[in-house]
C-alpha cells in the first residue's frame, strides 16, 4: 500500500463521466469535496459526511459509492460516473431523468443526485423491479422532501421505457 | 443547452392554473446544475469558517486559550464570544425579555453544540486542525432539561437577568370558560407531552458573509429563508444601517421545513468573523453541528381540561402550555405557540376558552421554525381530548367530532380566540374522505382483527390549516398595554414583480425564496394566463437581492405563505401589466381598455381577434416609443404588487387575533395493529384528505401532501432529539437522529375532497404543505389509545415504549462474561464493574497499575502520563469511538490509598470530542495463584461523543476493557519489575478505555 505524506498534495487523476480529469489532493481531503471543489463538478451533493444520507452517491468502477466515505487519493486511476454524465450528448433527459421529471419525483433536488446514481446502477441489473425491490435500493438514500412516492414511479417508469427502448444505460 | 420542450401534459380547461405542469426547476436540477450556496463560485481568498463547539449543556466559561490555534499556518482569525459581543448588541425578539443573545456563547454555556469559538482559515481541514488547539476551561453546572420542572423554584436558572427559567407567562381568557366549567355536566383533563423533532433539510446551513467597506455594512450570501423582519434583528446587531447588510438567496435551497430561519445568528457572527479576517469567510455547517445546534420545533407539555354535556358538545376548553423554547429566544420565536392562538379551537365551534402560555427557557438547542409551527403541538393535545370525551362518554370519536364541528353555514367564522376562518364545509370534507377511504371497511376490519385476539385500533384526527402569517401575531404574547405602546403590527406582505421587456420577453420576480416546493413553475402558469402566455414564455427568478428587490418584512418561505400571498402578488403584478399593455393596445386597436383580451401571444379586441396586435409589439412601443402611449402611461413595463390582505388585523385589546389569513382543512382516519410481542405499531391503513381551495398545479401540490406525510410519519414513529438529565444531547447523526426511508415508509391513500376556494385570496388558493404534521401524529396516537385502553400516548412510537405501555416487561439483555457495561435510560452514564484474574502478587500488581510510564506503554493512544502533584497526574490520549476520534486531556486524582489493596479515582478527560468526568475504584485481592482484581467505575461523557456515540459506546467499552485486562495480564505474567511508587497511578486507563482506544 501506497504511503502519502499528510501534508502535500498529491496528483489526483480519473475519468469522470468518460472525460479524464487531474487535481491535487491533500490525503485527507474527501472524495466528494475534491469532486465539488476541485473539480468543479458541484451536481454531487453533500448532506451528512458520515455514509447515512446518501447525497453523495456516485458510481465508481460502476458500483455505487458514498463520496463522502472515500478519500480523494483512492479515486485515483478509477471511472466516476455523477449525476452530470446522464443528460445526454444532445443536452437532453436520459431516461430516469425524464421520469424523475414527468413524476415529480424531486422537489428541494438535494437528495436527487445520489438517489439517480443509486437507481441507474440498480436499473441495470434490475430491468423489471418490484416496488418492494426499489424500496430496498433506495434504502440508502434519504429524501426529505418527497415521501418517496413519486421516487418510486419514476424508478418504474423508468424501468418500463428502458425496457421498451431497449436502452442499455438511463 | 438545446431547446427545452415540454413533455405531453394533461390540460384541463384552458388555464395553465390548475393543470400538472411539469416543472421548470428541474431542468438544471435533474442534470446536476442547480445552484445551492455551495456551488456559486466564490472569490479567491475565500476563507473557511469552524466552530468549537460546548460539550456541556451548561457551564461557565473559565477562560479560552486560542494562542495555539492562532499560530497554526493558515489560520486567519479566531472569534470568542466575548471578542463578539463587544462588537455586536443582542439579537432582539419581539418583547422585553432577560436574554442576551449573540449567536455564540458569552461568558456561559447553556448547551451542547452552542458556539464558543469561531475560525477561519484557509479551507474547513485547516480550520478544524485549529479548533483542536484551543483551550477552553469550564465550570461545568447542574442542567435544566425538563420545561416543566424548569419552572421550580430551585431548578438551574439559564439566564442571571431573569429569576426565573420561565420567561413569558401569559394567561387569556375567551367567553367565559370559568363560567362554562361550573355549569358543565362533564369535566374531564388529560396532560400531554409533545417532543422535540425537527425535519432536517438535506442541505445544511450555508453562510457566505463578506465585510464590505464602502458601506460599512456587510455583504451575505446564504439559504436564509425568511421571514425578512429578521434582515432588521442582524443589522441592529451588528450595529449597521438595514440598507446596508445586503443579503442575497441564489437560486436553489435543499429544504429547509422551517429550519432554515434561524440560520440568522450564524450570519451574525461570521459577519464579525468576515470583517476580522478581512476576507471572505464561508461557512457550511456539517449534520452534528445542524443536529445538536441548528433549530427545533420547540417540545411541548400541555395539560387540556374541558367542559362537555352529556350529548358530547364541548362548551369549554382550558390549555396550559409550557413551550420548552431550549437555551435561548431567536426571533420571531416564541412565535409557533401564538402563530396557532386564533385557532386554539381548531376546527370545533367551542365558545369558551382558557389559555396559559409558559414560554421555557431550558439547557437544549434553541428552538426555530418547524413544518406545522405550533400546530402539531396544539392539535395533539386538543385532539386527543376529542378522543379522550368520547371514550368517557361511549360516543364514536367521530361522531363526536361531527357533533362539535363548525357547521357550512357559520363562514366566515369567527373562532372564539380570532382566527377568521374563511371557507370549508368541514362535514362534507369528513363525509368524502370517509366514503372514499372506506371507513365502514376499516371497522369491520378492526372487529375481525379484535375478534381473534389481535390489538387494532382505529384513529381519527381533524385540523384547521392556517396559511400565511399575520406579522402581527407575535403581539399577542404582549399586554394590551405594552401593544399600544410599540404601536400597531399586523399584515403580511408579499412582492412580486413582473416586467416586460422591448421584445416582449416576460420576467418575473419574486420574495417567497422557494426551498423546492416548484415556485418558478407555479408563477409562470398564474402570469402566463393573465398575459395570454405560455408558462415556457415566462422567466421566473427567485434568487434574491435585498438591495435589488421589492421585498418587505414578510418575505420569505414560511407558515405556507407561497400558495394565499405569494400567488396573489403575482396575479396582480401580472394583472397590472395586463390593464396597462392594454391601454396601449387599446389606443392602437381603437376599442376601450375593458374591450381587451390577450391569448395566444396576441393582445386583441374581445369582440374581434383580427383586430389584434403581437403582445411583443407592446412591450417594444413601451419601451422604444414612449411618445405612442397614452398620456398617462408611463414608459417601460415594470409593475411590482406589495400584495396585503386587510383581513390580516392586528391583535384586540381583548387578545382576539386572526393569526392567519387563509384556513385549510384536513381530516385523517387509520387504522394500525400492534405486535403484543414487540410493540412495534403499524400502520395497516392511513387515509387522508385536505381541502386547500384552488389547487395551482397538482403535481406540486400532491408533493407537498406526500411530503408533509413523510415527516410527520417519521415524527410519529422515528424522529426525537434526546436529552440526558444532565443535558448531553443524543441524537448527533443520522444513525442516532433516525428519520423515514422508502423501506419502513407505509403507503397511504389520499383523497381529494371538493375544495372551497379562499374569497380572501386572488386564486382562492390556500396553503397545502402542513397538514399531516397536523394530523398524523395525533391520529396514530388515537388509533393506539383505542387499541390498548391507555391515555398517556407519547411520541415516537418507539416499540420499546408500546412495550411498556402493554405491561409487558422487556426481557433483560443478557450479558457475557465478567464485564458487565450498562447504560442507563436517560442518562449517557456508563457504568460498570468486573473482576480479573492476574497471575502476579497483589504488590506487583499495584505497582503496575500505579506506574505511569508502564501504564502509557499498556494504554492504547496514550501519548503521555505524568505525575502533577500529590495524587494528581495528567496526561494526553488519542481516542476514539466509532466515527469520532481526538485527543483528550486527562486529569486524575486518586484518593484512599491503601497499597496494595484498593484506591479510588476521580478523573475528568477534555478535549475537541466532548468532555467526561469518571469515578472507579479497585480492588486487589490475594488468590491461589497470583490476584483478582475487582473494579468497578461511572463515567459520564457530553459532547460528540455523546451525541455520535451513544450505540457504540457500550460495545467499545467492552472490548477495550478486555483487551486492557488482557494485556496487563500478560504484563504482569511477563514478571515486570517495576520501581515501587505509592503514588503513581496507571489506572486511568480503565476510565480510557471506556471512551475507546485507537483501535
Ligand atoms: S453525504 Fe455521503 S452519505 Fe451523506
Ligand atoms: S427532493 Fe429535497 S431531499 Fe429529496
Amino acid at each position: 500500500m501506497k504511503h502519502l505524506s499528510r501534508d502535500s498534495r498529491h496528483p489526483v487523476s480519473f475519468e469522470l463521466n468518460g472525460r479524464v480529469v487531474e487535481g491535487f489532493s491533500e490525503p485527507r481531503m474527501l472524495l466528494c469535496d475534491f469532486l465539488r471543489h476541485e473539480i468543479g463538478a458541484t451536481g454531487t451533493h453533500v448532506g451528512c459526511e458520515h455514509g447515512v444520507c446518501g447525497a453523495c452517491t456516485i458510481l465508481i468502477d460502476g458500483k455505487a459509492s458514498r463520496s463522502c466515505l472515500m478519500l480523494a487519493v483512492q479515486a485515483d486511476g478509477t471511472e466516476i460516473h455523477t449525476i452530470e454524465g446522464l443528460t445526454r450528448p444532445d443536452g437532453s433527459f436520459g431516461i430516469l431523468q425524464q421520469a424523475f421529471h414527468e413524476n415529480f419525483a424531486l422537489q428541494c433536488g438535494f437528495c436527487t443526485p445520489g438517489i439517480l446514481m443509486s437507481l441507474s446502477e440498480f436499473l441495470k441489473d434490475n430491468p423489471d423491479p418490484s416496488v418492494e425491490e426499489i424500496k430496498v435500493a433506495l434504502s440508502g438514500n434519504i429524501c426529505r422532501c418527497t415521501g418517496y412516492t413519486e421516487i418510486i414511479n419514476a424508478c418504474l417508469d423508468a424501468a418500463a421505457a428502458l425496457r421498451a427502448s431497449k436502452a442499455e444505460a438511463v | 443547452m438545446p431547446e427545452f420542450v415540454l413533455p405531453e401534459e394533461i390540460r384541463e380547461g384552458d388555464t395553465h392554473v390548475g393543470r400538472r405542469m411539469l416543472r421548470i426547476e428541474d431542468r438544471s436540477l435533474l442534470r446536476g446544475e442547480g445552484q445551492f450556496v455551495d456551488d456559486v463560485p466564490v472569490k479567491k481568498g475565500t476563507l473557511q469558517a469552524a466552530f468549537l463547539r460546548s460539550p456541556h449543556a451548561h457551564a461557565e466559561i473559565v477562560s479560552i486559550d486560542t494562542s495555539e490555534a492562532e499560530k497554526l499556518p493558515g489560520v486567519f482569525a479566531v472569534l470568542t464570544g466575548r471578542e463578539a459581543a463587544e462588537q455586536t448588541d443582542p439579537l432582539i425578539v419581539g418583547f422585553e425579555n432577560p436574554i442576551d443573545y449573540y449567536g455564540i456563547a458569552v461568558d456561559k454555556v447553556r448547551y451542547v453544540g452552542e458556539p464558543v469559538v469561531a475560525i477561519a482559515a484557509v479551507d474547513r481541514y485547516r480550520a478544524e486542525d485549529a479548533l483542536e488547539l484551543i483551550k477552553v476551561v469550564y465550570n461545568v453546572l447542574a442542567a435544566a432539561i425538563d420545561p416543566v420542572e424548569a419552572a421550580s423554584e430551585d431548578a438551574p436558572l439559564l439566564h442571571p437577568r431573569s429569576d426565573s427559567n420561565c420567561v413569558s407567562k401569559r394567561n387569556f381568557v375567551h367567553g367565559h370558560p370559568d363560567k362554562a366549567f361550573a355549569d358543565a355536566e362533564h369535566t374531564t383533563e388529560l396532560t400531554v407531552r409533545y417532543p422535540r423533532n425537527s425535519i432536517t433539510p438535506m442541505e445544511t446551513y450555508a453562510v457566505i458573509s463578506e465585510h464590505n467597506e464602502e458601506t460599512g455594512g456587510f455583504d451575505v450570501l446564504s439559504n436564509f429563508q425568511g421571514p425578512f423582519s429578521v434582515h432588521t434583528v442582524m443589522a441592529l446587531a451588528l450595529r449597521i444601517r438595514t440598507a446596508a447588510l445586503r443579503h442575497r438567496s441564489p437560486k436553489n435551497s435543499g429544504g429547509s421545513f422551517g429550519s432554515k430561519l434561524v440560520i440568522f445568528p450564524y450570519i451574525v457572527v461570521l459577519c464579525v468573523l468576515a470583517r476580522k479576517a478581512r476576507r471572505p469567510v464561508k461557512w457550511i455547517e456539517d449534520r452534528l453541528e445542524h443536529l445538536s445546534a441548528a433549530s427545533v420545533a420547540p417540545n411541548r407539555v400541555t395539560r387540556t381540561e374541558a367542559a362537555y354535556n352529556s350529548d358530547g358538545i364541548v362548551t369549554a376548553l382550558r390549555l396550559t402550555h409550557w413551550d420548552d423554547h431550549g437555551a435561548y429566544l431567536r426571533a420571531p420565536m416564541p412565535a409557533p405557540i401564538y402563530r396557532m392562538h386564533g385557532v386554539s379551537t381548531n376546527g370545533y365551534n367551542i365558545r369558551n376558552l382558557e389559555v396559559t402560555n409558559h414560554i421555557m427557557m431550558t439547557n437544549k438547542c434553541p428552538t426555530g421554525a418547524v413544518r406545522g409551527f405550533g400546530g402539531p403541538q396544539l392539535y395533539f393535545a386538543v385532539e386527543r381530548m376529542m378522543h379522550k370525551i368520547s371514550t368517557e362518554l361511549g360516543i364514536d370519536p367521530l361522531d363526536l367530532m361531527q357533533r362539535n364541528m363548525i357547521k357550512a353555514d357559520q363562514f366566515p367564522y369567527k373562532a372564539i380566540a380570532g382566527a377568521l376562518l374563511d371557507s370549508g364545509d368541514y362535514l362534507k370534507t369528513i363525509e368524502e374522505t370517509v366514503s372514499e377511504g372506506g371507513l365502514d371497511a376499516l371497522r369491520q376490519r378492526r372487529d375481525e382483527a379484535r375478534a381473534q385476539g389481535r390489538l387494532y385500533g382505529i384513529g381519527f384526527a381533524a385540523c384547521v390549516e392556517p396559511s400565511q402569517s399575520n406579522m402581527g401575531y407575535i403581539s399577542t404574547l404582549k399586554t394590551g398595554m405594552e401593544r399600544e405602546r410599540a404601536g400597531p403590527k399586523d399584515g403580511a406582505v408579499a412582492s412580486v414583480t413582473v416586467s416586460v421587456d422591448a421584445l416582449g420577453s416576460v420576467n418575473v420576480i419574486g420574495d417567497s425564496v422557494p426551498q423546492g416546493q416548484g415556485h418558478q413553475t407555479a408563477l409562470s402558469q398564474i402570469v402566463a394566463d393573465q398575459l395570454g402566455l405560455e408558462p415556457n414564455d415566462i422567466v421566473v427568478s427567485l434568487d434574491t437581492d435585498t438591495a435589488k428587490d421589492g421585498w418587505s418584512i414578510a418575505a420569505g418561505n414560511y407558515s405556507c405563505r407561497f400558495a394565499p400571498a405569494s400567488a396573489s402578488a403575482a396575479h396582480q403584478a401580472a394583472f397590472r401589466v395586463r390593464e396597462k399593455m392594454a391601454r396601449i393596445a387599446a389606443l392602437r386597436l381603437n376599442v376601450p381598455p375593458g374591450d381587451i383580451e390577450f391569448s395566444g401571444g396576441k393582445i386583441h379586441a374581445a369582440n374581434n381577434k383580427d383586430n389584434a396586435i403581437p403582445f411583443y409589439r407592446v412591450g417594444g412601443l413601451a419601451h422604444w416609443s414612449p411618445s405612442s402611449l397614452p398620456d398617462d402611461v408611463e414608459p417601460g413595463i415594470r409593475e411590482t404588487s406589495m400584495w396585503n390582505a386587510p383581513e390580516l388585523t392586528p391583535t384586540t385589546a381583548n387578545d382576539e387575533i386572526n393569526t392567519s389569513l387563509a384556513y385549510g382543512f384536513g381530516f385523517d382516519f387509520c387504522g394500525v395493529e400492534i405486535d403484543r410481542d414487540t410493540g412495534v405499531v403499524r400502520v395497516d391503513r392511513y387515509v387522508s384528505a385536505h381541502d386547500c381551495g384552488t389547487i395551482l398545479n397538482p403535481g406540486l401540490a400532491e408533493g407537498q401532501i406526500r411530503g408533509s406525510w413523510a415527516s410527520a410519519w417519521g415524527a410519529t414513529f422515528l424522529e426525537e432529539f434526546c436529552y440526558d438529565d444532565d443535558g448531553a444531547f443524543r441524537s448527533g447523526s443520522f444513525a442516532e437522529y433516525l428519520v423515514p426511508t422508502a423501506t419502513e415508509l407505509p403507503d397511504f391513500q389520499l383523497v381529494h375532497p371538493t375544495p372551497h376556494p379562499s374569497p380572501y385570496t386572488r386564486l382562492g388558493a390556500k396553503g397545502i404543505a402542513e397538514g399531516n404534521q397536523y394530523t398524523t401524529p395525533v391520529c396514530v396516537a388515537n388509533a393506539v389509545a383505542d387499541a390498548l385502553g391507555i391515555e398517556d400516548i407519547q411520541l415516537p412510537l418507539k416499540p420499546a415504549k408500546v412495550l411498556q405501555w402493554m405491561q409487558v416487561a422487556e426481557p433483560a439483555p443478557s450479558q457475557g462474561g465478567t464485564t458487565a457495561i450498562a447504560i442507563e435510560g436517560k442518562s449517557s452514564a456508563i457504568d460498570g464493574s468486573g473482576d480479573m484474574h492476574v497471575p502476579a502478587s497483589p504488590q506487583e500488581v499495584w505497582d503496575l497499575l500505579l506506574d505511569p510510564d508502564q501504564m502509557a506503554r499498556l494504554i492504547p493512544g496514550c501519548e503521555r502520563l505524568e505525575q502533577s502533584g500529590d495524587g494528581r497526574f495528567n496526561g494526553t490520549v488519542m481516542l476514539g469511538v466509532g466515527p469520532v476520534k481526538g485527543r483528550f486531556e486527562v486529569a486524575i486524582e486518586l484518593t484512599d490509598l491503601d497499597e496494595p489493596r484498593r484506591a479510588t479515582l476521580t478523573g475528568t478527560a477534555d478535549g475537541p470530542l466532548g468532555s467526561s468526568r469518571g469515578q472507579g475504584s479497585f480492588v486487589i485481592e490475594p488468590d491461589e495463584t497470583g490476584s483478582t482484581v475487582r473494579y468497578d467505575y461511572t463515567v459520564e461523557l457530553s459532547g460528540k461523543i455523546a451525541a455520535v456515540g451513544g450505540r457504540l459506546i457500550k460495545g467499545a467499552a467492552r472490548q477495550l476493557i478486555d483487551r486492557f485486562m488482557r494485556s496487563l495480564v500478560k504484563q504482569a505474567g511477563g514478571g515486570t519489575e517495576s520501581e515501587p511508587g505509592p503514588q503513581r497511578s496507571g489506572f486511568l486507563g480503565w476510565l480510557r478505555r471506556i471512551f475507546g482506544g485507537r483501535p
